[in-house]
């Protein structure tokens, strides 16, 4: 990534055009879209607060000036009804002469000639319901000399003698002055705080996506074994983080297992094709007019040629059985049958090879009762696999059952084929799984180890668990059907 | 018996292989390239079985038979595919396919089974009794009998006997056994098939002068009065 420093931008004309791409790039981020956000609703919430307190202050302002204009209104009343004209005239002189404050003084004659005060003439403006006036103030003396608002209050005297006592607003105005020009250095101040907050906190988040971009990155660059830094503390970009750790822990166990079988496939599939081409190589060096040495050298090939494909054939089950993609299509099976079936298959090989199969379906498991969601064929193939191993590892005289358990705590069937060969020593037992893994004492007998892969990847497609134990003495191998496979 | 094949295979070699091999069998066969040709000489001349590459440039081989099937020719198709999973065979079979074979295949395989497809086109309706020279099979009763002779089959065998006497005086393959009798649409690694048959060669033919079942080498069995 290329971006421009600020500071380049100014320096270097050329690269504004980058730079100007730079700024988009950042405001498309998440981080300065998130900060805006705030920066908004806390710009907005400011402005709310001091319009409130504002109102208040005002409202408060008023109320107060209306008590001392009613206040003072009552004691000139009280002296005029001592004195009389000529004392009230003295009054509002003395009151009119006091300077720096805000009050607003003034008695005319029922003419309109002022007697006292210290306003100039009567203001032109109509009552108010209140009983206030509300007048503008051009040419008060003792006031203030600019232009502002007053609030008076307005009596008759009897003889039309008139008088108002009133107050300059120019204090309101001053405080709404004052609130508006300090509004914009605290919207100003609330907009750096904000969007610096806000920057600083989603920047921290954001560098947390960005390292899982990063990682990300290398991984398409073919780096496995990179991982998303965690900073504990569980937060949901921990747990993301977390989850795509554990997902890349499975792919790189699934790549490591592929790279694994793709070893043995060439080895597997290598071996037999170079007995293949040297035997035909050889029939042809050892020139011969014997049709019967030909003969036979092709039935060989073609003896090996069919395991070559019968192993190729099992690589490509297990593949689509590990795929999932069967999943699809699964249909309610009867294990009965298919444990029926199989049992019928093969209890005359082991009857001629001097072992006796023995199907056992426990008590209580009736066709049609046990139904599971799954793939006839593969199971059907499953079953056939277990047989077919056990068989060839018992020896002579030896029993081999296949038996078949209904529903019962956490399983909703278990598909047993014990025998009493040799067994599996506990260590081996998870390596007979894994594809052409041929124990030892496998090796001197036919089959290319892929048999029980099968098995293992059949039992993962359905969701089964695959369990290997001691028939003291042999060997049992169970496919447990989980309760929810039930159809 | 003699039959008429068309073989539509894109790969030239293998059509022509199986050409050869087919003719050698003593069958006239004529060979399309591909998914038109193969529609053409489909619906312009009369055969008695079609052998089908179910993968070809132009026109795909489930299609074809799709329209084939849809202007009413009823020929027996089987279908070459090097798809082998459940689901690609059930696709062959409702496009209209009669049969299915998953490449790499044995040639012997393919020959018994478009002789069997030909043939269950011919047979009569529905029988309740098969018979082949002295051996009766009543599929009522549910009994067998040679030369008079009642014989006890267990269920298996039965059909087993019952399978390979619909399809006497053909070669029957171990596959075509495991299909047909088991449902097994999969090789196991024994040879179980051999087992089953010595057992039921035990029953029909040890007793009697004259064997019906026959080892075809390479191939399989055929259940038919003389060798």
């Amino acid at each position: 990534m290329t971006a421009a420093a600020p500071g380049d931008c100014a320096v270097k004309p050329g690269r504004i055009k980058q730079c100007v791409a730079a700024a988009a790039r950042m405001l498309r981020t998440t981080a300065v879209r998130l900060s805006a956000l705030y920066l908004a609703l806390f710009v907005g919430s400011v402005v709310l607060i001091l319009v409130v307190v504002y109102r208040t202050t005002a409202g408060f302002l008023t109320e107060e000036i209306g008590e001392t204009v009613a206040l003072e209104v009552g004691a000139f009343q009280d002296h005029y009804t001592k004195y009389g004209l000529p004392g009230l005239v003295d009054l509002v002189r003395g009151r009119s002469a006091v300077v720096n404050n805000n009050a607003i003084y003034l008695l005319t004659t029922p003419t309109g000639a002022v007697l006292a005060g210290n306003l100039s003439r009567w203001p032109d403006v109509a009552l108010s319901d209140t009983g206030w006036i509300h007048f503008k103030v051009a040419d008060t003396s003792g006031v203030s000399n600019r232009p502002s608002t007053a609030q008076a209050m307005t009596f008759t005297l009897p003889g039309h003698f008139r008088l108002l006592v009133g107050r300059d607003m120019s204090e309101l105005d001053q405080l709404s002055d004052r609130m508006v020009r300090s509004l914009g250095w605290i919207i100003a101040a609330t907009a750096m705080l904000g969007l610096g907050g806000g920057l600083l906190v989603s920047r921290g988040a954001m560098r947390r996506i960005e390292a899982i971009n990063r990682t990300t990155r290398q991984i398409m660059a073919g780096d496995l074994s990179d991982r998303v830094p965690r900073f504990g503390g569980g937060d949901e970009i921990d747990r993301l983080a977390g989850n795509l750790n554990a997902m890349l822990d499975r792919l790189e166990r699934l790549m490591t297992g592929m790279r694994q079988v793709t070893d043995s496939v060439a080895h597997d599939l290598r071996t037999p094709l170079t007995r293949l081409r040297s035997r035909i190589e050889l029939a042809l060096i050892h020139d011969t007019d014997d049709a019967e040495v030909y003969r036979g050298v092709l039935q060989d090939s073609i003896g090996e040629a069919d395991r070559l494909i019968a192993t190729f054939t099992a690589l490509l089950s297990i593949a689509e059985a590990e795929s999932g993609a069967k999943r699809s299509d699964f249909t309610a099976i009867d294990l009965v049958d298919v444990v029926q079936l199989a049992a019928d298959l093969y209890e005359p090989v082991a009857e001629e090879r001097g072992q006796r199969l023995a199907m056992e379906i426990a008590e209580g498991v009736a066709p049609q009762t046990v139904v599971v969601r799954g793939n006839g064929q593969l199971l059907a193939q499953a079953v056939s696999n277990l047989l077919d191993n056990a068989i060839k590892y018992t020896p002579e005289g030896g029993t081999i059952t296949l038996r078949l358990d209904g529903a019962a705590a956490g399983q909703a069937a278990r598909v047993t084929v014990a025998d009493n060969g040799p067994g599996v020593p506990a260590e081996e037992r998870p390596k007979v799984l894994q594809r052409f893994v041929r124990l030892d004492a496998a090796r001197a007998s036919p089959g290319n180890g892929l048999g029980l892969s099968l098995v293992d990847a059949v039992a993962s497609l359905h969701g089964a668990r695959l369990e290997l134990s001691d028939n003291q003495p042999g060997l049992r191998v169970a496919l447990v059907f989980p309760a929810d496979a039930k159809s | 018996m003699d039959m008429k094949v068309l073989v539509i295979e894109d790969d030239q070699q293998a059509a022509s292989y199986l050409a050869k091999g087919l003719k050698e069998a003593g069958h006239v066969v004529d060979v399309a390239n591909d998914g038109k040709e193969g529609l053409y000489l489909a619906g312009g001349e009369h055969y008695d079985v079609m052998v089908v590459d179910r993968m070809l440039p132009g026109r795909d081989g489930l299609s074809l038979v799709q329209v084939l099937r849809a202007a009413g020719n009823d020929t027996p198709v089987l279908f070459l595919s090097a798809l082998g999973s459940v689901e690609d065979r059930v696709k062959g079979l409702k496009a209209g396919g009669d049969d299915y074979l998953t490449k790499p295949f044995a040639f012997s395989e393919l020959l018994a089974r478009i002789e069997v497809l030909v043939r269950r086109r011919g047979a009569a309706q529905p029988q309740t009794k098969l018979a082949v020279a002295d051996l009766e099979l009543d599929l009522l009763a549910r009994g067998v009998k040679r030369a008079g002779k009642p014989i006890e089959l267990l269920p298996r065998e039965f059909a087993l006997l019952e399978y390979m006497m619909r399809n006497a005086g053909s070669v029957v393959t171990r596959t075509m056994m495991l299909e047909n009798v088991w449902d097994y649409h999969f090789d196991p690694q024994t040879n179980v098939i051999d087992v089953h048959i010595a057992r039921l060669r035990q029953k029909i033919d040890k007793d009697f002068p004259t064997p019906l079942i026959h080892t075809v080498r390479g191939a399989g069995y055929s259940l038919r009065a003389a060798s």
